[in-house]
């Protein structure tokens, strides 16, 4: 991990109490959706990362507690820093405030979210579906929501695939 | 995306001026087919007689999953969907997908892998600027540009064909290194584009960029300045033709560009105009780097040797039972990734491309997420073509060079 990035960690971590996590030298912080607005806003405007180059989630299926994280990949231009943000969201309440209002790439990129995996963005200015046709059933990127093939089950694996198989269980 | 018949004001009531919903401006759909549109892109456009209110684009007419799909093979076998993403930059895909494996799994690249990477991404970059150039002259109504420019293409899709027995959907670039070494016509063939491209470009050059014509059409249409083109996320020739420097080749180095001596061209008009010399001059700079690997191309093994990734050489199975395990270990289950997410990234033809690659633990990847720089770059057409004429949309939409399947994924 670079040196210059330490002292921004240890800045996130103070004031927004995120945990770190490092893994072949990429910074991830873990942080509460009621703040990354703020973190976003202190990364931006104090810490010179001008460009969230990509945002996007993970599905833990069958997980519940978080089920997915919601990935800010920001890139500081003026300072060649690097740093994840990563945002626990729960199977029951998939909402996260919106980032729109300080990265305009979120945008549509949220849009994608919203349909690629049906998380929720609170106060979005365009929540609509972007890739999938309006009045589609579903959030295809969600592990539960079948490829287009039944998948064979064995007996090693017959109640893993079980459990994300798309028929009806009592 | 949203279904033809079913469009009314209403869906987009928030997007446009209120002068729509009187019926004093015009709404008018412009694609999804359409031969200015560069492939299945929906413009809503609201106009004032011929001038732009409002553009509001409608992408995913494309969309085939590959996401989805790439999740449910293993890291070996997604990388044939990483091709169809953006067919103009197939092998720039392969790279930027198989340095994320690489990063994940911890794997090394041989120099000799590197240098031949280095040289086939810089072609298909020349490649793609071809083909931004042919048809962007051709919505400009130049129609001798096209055909030039894909004269030249073709060259070096002839190249590809003869390294990887496929003019686009190569899968050259593999994990650990590439699928074979070159054939020796390799060199001269590479030779031979490098002695003549310089002089093509000078012609393409002739034709337009002194162009009165040409200029009038290009010169202060679709300003782009450098906070907006930053809060979109807009990256590649397109942000450096609005003053920021900022090329991944240069700044963050990856498969040993720190070695090649090659200038970033970086223009500060942010219009049109600038984003075409942007993209010229790269094709200079581009072609230098091909040359200089090919000339400190060195020899030696083009895989890796960790058989735990890298299947073994046909010739060692006969051999060696323990190779004949390792292949058939990778070609059957593939191998296992840690449970850990990665970010890599790459410089393609249109900007940043990244990858973000998370393992379970297993030999699927949980998530494949291709970050990529069409996307953010159409995203701001809206802000550059407002008050234009229609006309002039043409020409700002060309000169973001989108491509539809590296939106649409």
């Amino acid at each position: 991990m670079e040196k210059s990035l330490e002292p921004i960690l240890k800045n996130l971590q103070d004031k927004f109490g995120a945990t770190l996590e490092e893994f072949r030298g990429e910074a991830q912080c873990i942080v509460k959706a009621e703040q990354i607005v703020g973190a976003l806003k202190t990364l931006r405007d104090a810490h010179h990362f001008e460009l969230l180059s990509a945002q996007t989630a993970v599905d833990y299926f069958p997980q519940t507690a978080p089920r997915f994280h919601v990935i800010y990949q920001l890139t500081s231009i003026s300072k060649n820093l690097s740093v994840q943000l990563r945002v626990p969201v729960s199977a029951g309440n998939p909402k996260v405030p919106t980032a729109a209002n300080v990265y305009k790439t979120a945008v549509w990129r949220e849009r994608e979210l919203i349909d690629m995996f049906g998380i929720e963005f609170e106060g979005h200015p365009d929540p609509r579906r972007i890739l999938m046709p309006e009045g589609t059933e579903g959030h295809p990127l969600r592990k539960d929501f079948p490829l287009g093939y039944e998948e064979p089950q064995f007996t090693f694996n017959f109640e893993e695939i079980d459990l994300r198989k798309p028929y009806a269980k009592e | 995306m949203a279904q033809l018949e079913e469009v009314t004001v209403d869906l987009y009531k928030h997007l446009v001026s209120e002068r729509a919903l009187t019926g004093e401006t015009m709404l008018l759909n412009m694609g999804p087919q359409h031969p200015s549109t560069h492939g299945v892109l929906r413009l809503l456009l609201e106009l004032d007689g011929e001038v732009v209110v409002n553009c509001i684009p409608d992408v995913g007419f494309l969309h085939t999953g590959i996401e989805k799909n790439m999740e449910a093979k293993t890291y070996q076998k997604a990388e044939v969907m990483t091709d169809r993403l953006d067919y103009m930059n197939t092998m720039g895909n392969n790279l930027a997908y198989v340095m994320a494996v690489e990063k994940l799994v911890d794997l090394d690249v041989p120099p000799r892998a590197q240098a031949l990477r280095v040289i086939l991404v810089e072609l298909q970059r020349i490649a793609s600027h071809l083909v931004w150039l042919g048809t962007s002259g051709l919505d400009l109504a130049a129609m001798s540009m096209f055909l030039y420019c894909f004269r030249e293409r073709e060259q070096i899709l002839d190249i590809f064909e003869l390294v990887s027995g496929q003019r686009m959907m190569t899968t050259y670039i593999r994990p650990g290194g590439v699928w074979r070494d070159v054939p020796v016509e390799f060199e001269k063939a590479v030779r031979d584009f490098i002695k003549i491209f310089p002089k093509r470009i000078d012609e393409y050059e002739r034709l337009l960029t002194k162009n009165p014509l040409f200029i009038d059409r290009m010169v202060d249409i679709g300003y782009l300045s450098k906070e907006t083109a930053l809060s979109y996320g807009v990256t590649g020739p397109t942000l450096r033709a609005s003053g920021v420097d900022w090329d991944l080749r240069k700044t963050r180095p990856y498969m040993g560009y720190e070695q090649y001596d090659f200038d970033v061209p970086v223009l500060t008009e942010g219009d049109t105009y600038a984003r075409y010399l942007v993209r010229i001059e790269e094709l200079r700079q581009t072609l230098r780097i091909v040359e200089q690997a090919l000339n400190k191309l060195p020899m030696g093994p083009v895989r890796s040797d960790n058989r735990k990734y890298v299947p073994p050489p046909r010739s060692e199975i006969g051999l060696s039972m323990e190779a004949l395990i390792h292949h058939f270990k990778l070609w059957t289950e593939g191998f296992l990734a840690p449970n850990a997410s990665v970010y890599s990234a790459v410089e393609s033809p249109r900007g940043e491309l990244g990858v973000l690659l998370e393992g379970d633990g297993g030999p699927k990847p949980r998530r494949v997420h291709m970050r990529t720089p069409s996307f953010d770059n159409l995203a701001v057409l809206p802000e550059l073509v407002k008050g234009h004429l229609v006309a002039d949309l043409v020409a700002i939409l060309a000169s973001i060079d989108i491509v539809l399947g590296d939106i649409d994924r």
